[in-house]
């Protein structure tokens, strides 16, 4: 039997590579978009874990830069405790932001300073609002790193399976946040008000690039770079994500070992029964 | 097929009591206790036990995702990230769930490629068969209104192009499809009907499984020989022999979807599935879940939009023909050195396809297309009846034992090492 | 198989840890689909302290809130409800409490009652029933100014939730005073 899986899975291979070489040419006719180069992040991996300090540089480059233009309608203020904060700090980031609640007993809506329960809100009244303001609508960051990704292609996409990789969203978007180039390449025609991106599909882009070095003060010595804001900035919105992600590793790993006792056990219980079956 | 090892002796009084009025201790006891399974069986025939976990595992998750969700196109996407977010453990039911529909797909593709392998669906296992081709359509249609349920990007637009698959029905084509929809497009209506029939198939698939199950116990289990049991000496009791097996398999099983649970719980999914659907915008890239891959390949190989839908179906329905298009005297692919090639050249061009399935329908990728799913049907419609007169196959033991006594491999003390498909 | 002692006694070891594993494993798989059925985050977070204005309230007048989806009763008393309230025989009552204890003191005429009734959750009229308290209409419990029972099935008084006066004229429901706690 090891013979034919092995049979199977180099002839699976072999088809795949044949299949797979007329690839390129498809490739060249697409202005070519590089793969988002892979970067190091904390949470890779089964033990990875957020780092608390570039979560919380990540809100500020949020709330100081993107949260001009894009909502964050999934997570409440009560969330960041999770990035270290204490219950007065989450009660002081809510409080200054206004949320519109009612209506009162006059019937008429109001606003009032933001408790934890409270999500954040979102830039724009409504995605028409947003059209006429932005030139688009700014996508909301909640689910976005899970919600962008490239394709890895054959074989990397198997690998990837064992290796765990799932930092696709995180990579593109670090790649795409420093991937703004000035001048668009020679014959590319850049349409009105877009920007020239490496990374973005098709390259012209509606976002300006957000971001510039010493655009956001760190007070904890990081660098005040584009690219260490692109970093946290994409870490902050891979926890926004996937905010249960560390719980998920650590009863993952719990999991596992109990099945690979449990396993064993029944693998030698297995033996003692049929042993019987003489 | 034949008297069991023992049969059931009630204990209690209670028991006794009740056995005279509803025999289920007894026929519980004749069906998962004593019943007779062929000795020689290995570790593929341990997937319909491991299938049975996963319906119970959907089921259970499936329930209780729906005390959280909500059926509402305005409200799906967020209600899924309210379960993802702030339900207690939600984030783990919910990848539990869909990663469990992977699992299932997985686990049924092994379950099938073992049958054909053996040639368990030959005579007088065609009922059996057949019902399991019921399920297999059942799981897909299951599988497809689910993954519409999160009403993402792929969702609504995975939506959109297979209930398309009924506009290619001449004349009544349009207004199946507007029935379908409950709409002049998909919209909330068809949100809440595909969440309906999604929460009522799987009790449709529970019983046909009942049925799946009946059958299988009254002509009984196929083994890697193909011969028939012919005394107690070919069989063991159920359990202890295939529960214990059974669930070595299953906790090794469960090591692979947990592994996708926690660690890469969106690697079977796609990105575009965490937008909120959009009416406005269709992904550049749509593609189906990955278990449906090979049949897309085949729907998109066709150029006429009726005959590559009818494709499509033929190429699940073909299945249900196999045990007579399989002209074959012979069950096991162990005795059929002929077959056992060509049946690894048809798992490679279904994995082929399913590659192909993923690929954008243009150029190499067609033409590759194409020859693959001329050769899937060939293989139903040529070699499969071909092959039953021309091969030679090898000469059959004349008894389970024998054939293990030929191996050289003592009775059952090989242990959980598979010992039957030996090349 | 020849048997000798020990072998039975090794296998029975391993058949039994390994069923004990397995349920201990089935246990541990019962906590999520268990779990999942308590309030969530975010419910739990709605349940956060409500805070009341009590300066348009009249006097005689009983304004219904809502904290954590239950009906919260603040009823501006009257000298003559606090009166009627106050000159029962304490003892004689079902559930005995004196109203004094049903109050923030020095906030006599500020009852706040969590106005669900104690037999089986409906919610009681106010100002009606022979104390002219709370009744509750489903099956006729009665209930005092100081909302006691007196007369029906229930067999407590309206509970009192948790709350302090920020001042006068202010309080906040789900909080209790940090000397009280």
């Amino acid at each position: 039997m090891a013979r034919s899986v092995l049979a199977l899975v180099l002839a699976g291979s072999l088809l795949g590579l044949v299949a797979a070489a007329p690839q390129p040419s498809f490739a060249a006719g697409e202005h070519e978009t590089p793969a988002p180069p892979r970067q190091k992040w904390s949470f890779s991996g089964p033990f990875g874990k957020f780092d608390r300090a570039q979560l919380q540089r990540g809100l500020k480059v949020y709330r100081e830069v993107c949260a001009v233009c894009h909502g964050l309608k999934y997570v409440a203020f009560r969330n960041l405790a999770d990035l270290g904060y204490s219950e007065a700090q989450v009660k002081a980031i809510a409080a200054e932001y206004k949320i519109k609640d009612g209506p009162n007993d006059q019937g008429e809506m109001f606003e009032r300073p933001g408790r934890p329960a409270d999500y954040f809100p979102t830039p724009w009244a409504n995605e028409n609002a947003a059209r006429v303001q932005y030139n688009g609508v700014p996508p909301d960051m909640s689910v976005l790193a899970k919600a962008r990704g490239y394709e890895r292609g054959f074989p990397w996409f198997i690998f990837d399976m064992f290796t765990q990789f799932q930092e696709h969203g995180v990579d593109y978007i670090h790649a795409l946040m420093v991937g703004y180039k000035e001048k668009p390449p020679a014959g590319f025609t850049l349409p009105q008000g877009a920007s020239y991106n490496e990374y973005f599909p098709g390259h012209a882009i509606a976002m300006p690039p957000p971001l510039s070095d010493k655009r956001v003060d760190y007070t904890d010595g990081s660098p005040a770079t584009t690219d260490q804001y692109a970093k946290d900035v994409s870490a902050f919105m891979m926890w926004a994500a996937e905010p249960h992600m560390e719980a998920r590793k650590r009863i993952g790993f719990q999991v596992m070992i109990f099945l690979l006792v449990f396993a064993g056990l029944l693998y030698f219980a297995t033996k003692k029964v049929w042993a019987d079956a003489h | 097929m034949m008297s069991g090892h023992s049969t059931y002796q009630p204990q209690s009084a209670f028991m006794k009591w009740m056995e005279r009025r509803l025999p289920i201790a007894g026929l519980v006891y004749s069906s998962f206790v004593s019943y007779p399974t062929p000795r020689n069986l290995n570790y593929w025939w341990t997937f319909g036990g491991i299938l049975m976990f996963l319906l119970g595992a959907q089921l259970v998750t499936g329930i209780i995702l729906v005390m959280h969700y909500t059926p509402h196109a305005d409200m799906a996407f967020n209600s899924v990230e309210h379960i993802m977010r702030d339900v207690n453990y939600g984030w783990l039911l919910r990848y539990l769930h869909s990663n469990g529909a992977s699992m299932f797909f997985v686990a049924v593709y092994i379950h099938m490629a073992r049958g054909m392998y053996y040639g368990s669906y030959k005579e007088p296992r065609e009922v059996l068969w057949i019902l399991g081709v019921i399920l297999y359509l059942l799981m897909m249609a299951t599988g497809f209104l689910g993954y519409t349920l999160p009403w993402g990007q792929m969702s609504f637009w995975g939506a959109t192009v297979i209930t398309n698959f009924f506009s290619a029905i001449p004349l009544v084509g349009e207004s199946v499809v507007t029935w379908l929809w409950g709409g002049y497009s998909i919209g909330n209506p068809t949100l809440q009907r595909f969440f309906s029939l999604h929460y009522l198939l799987p009790f449709v698939i529970v019983g046909v499984v009942v049925l799946h199950v009946w059958a299988l116990h009254m002509v009984g289990q196929n083994n890697p020989t193909g011969v028939e049991p012919q005394s107690e000496k070919d069989t063991v009791a159920f359990t202890p022999y295939a529960t214990i097996k059974d669930g070595f398999m299953m906790v090794c099983f469960c090591l692979v979807y947990a592994w996708f649970v926690f660690y890469v719980p969106n690697y079977l999914g796609h990105a575009d599935n965490y937008i909120p659907a959009n009416p406005s915008v269709t992904p550049t890239h749509i593609v189906p879940e990955w278990y449906y891959l090979p049949f897309y390949a085949i729907l998109r190989a066709i150029p006429n939009k009726l005959l590559g839908v009818i494709a499509l179906f033929g190429s699940i329905g073909i299945l249900a023909f196999l045990p007579w298009l399989d002209t074959s005297r012979v069950r096991s692919a162990k005795y059929r050195p002929l077959f056992r090639q060509f049946f690894w050249i048809f798992i490679l061009v279904t994995v082929g396809l399913g590659w192909l399935g993923s690929k954008p329908a243009e150029g190499g990728y067609v033409l590759a297309s194409r020859i693959l799913t001329f050769y899937y049907f060939a293989h139903f419609i040529i070699i499969l009846p071909v092959l039953g007169w021309v091969e030679k196959t090898r000469p059959l033991p004349n008894s389970i034992s024998e054939a293990i006594l030929n191996e050289g491999l003592p009775l059952g003390a090989s242990g959980p090492a598979p010992t039957a498909t030996k090349n | 198989m020849t048997a000798t002692s020990v072998e039975p006694t090794r296998r029975d070891f391993l058949y039994i840890a390994t069923g004990t594993v397995g349920a201990v494993g089935a246990a541990a798989a019962l906590v999520p689909l268990i779990a999942q059925m308590n309030p969530d985050a975010s419910t739990i977070a709605a349940g956060a302290p409500v805070e009341v204005d009590l300066t348009p309230i009249a006097e005689g007048q009983v304004i219904k809130v809502f904290w954590r989806g239950a009906p919260i009763f603040i009823n501006h008393r009257t000298k003559k409800e606090i009166e009627d309230a106050r000159k029962v025989n304490v003892a004689s009552l079902p559930d005995p409490q004196s109203d004094e204890k049903r109050v923030k003191s020095g906030k006599d005429q500020w009852q706040v009652l969590i106005g669900i009734c104690t037999h089986l959750g409906c919610i009681p009229l106010a100002h009606s029933g022979e104390y002219n308290g709370y009744f509750c209409p489903c099956h006729g419990s009665v209930y005092d100014t100081s909302g006691r029972i007196r007369q029906g099935p229930a067999p407590k008084n309206l509970p009192l939730p948790p709350y302090k006066f920020l001042f006068d004229s202010k309080i906040r429901i789900g909080e209790e005073d940090a000397a009280k706690v």
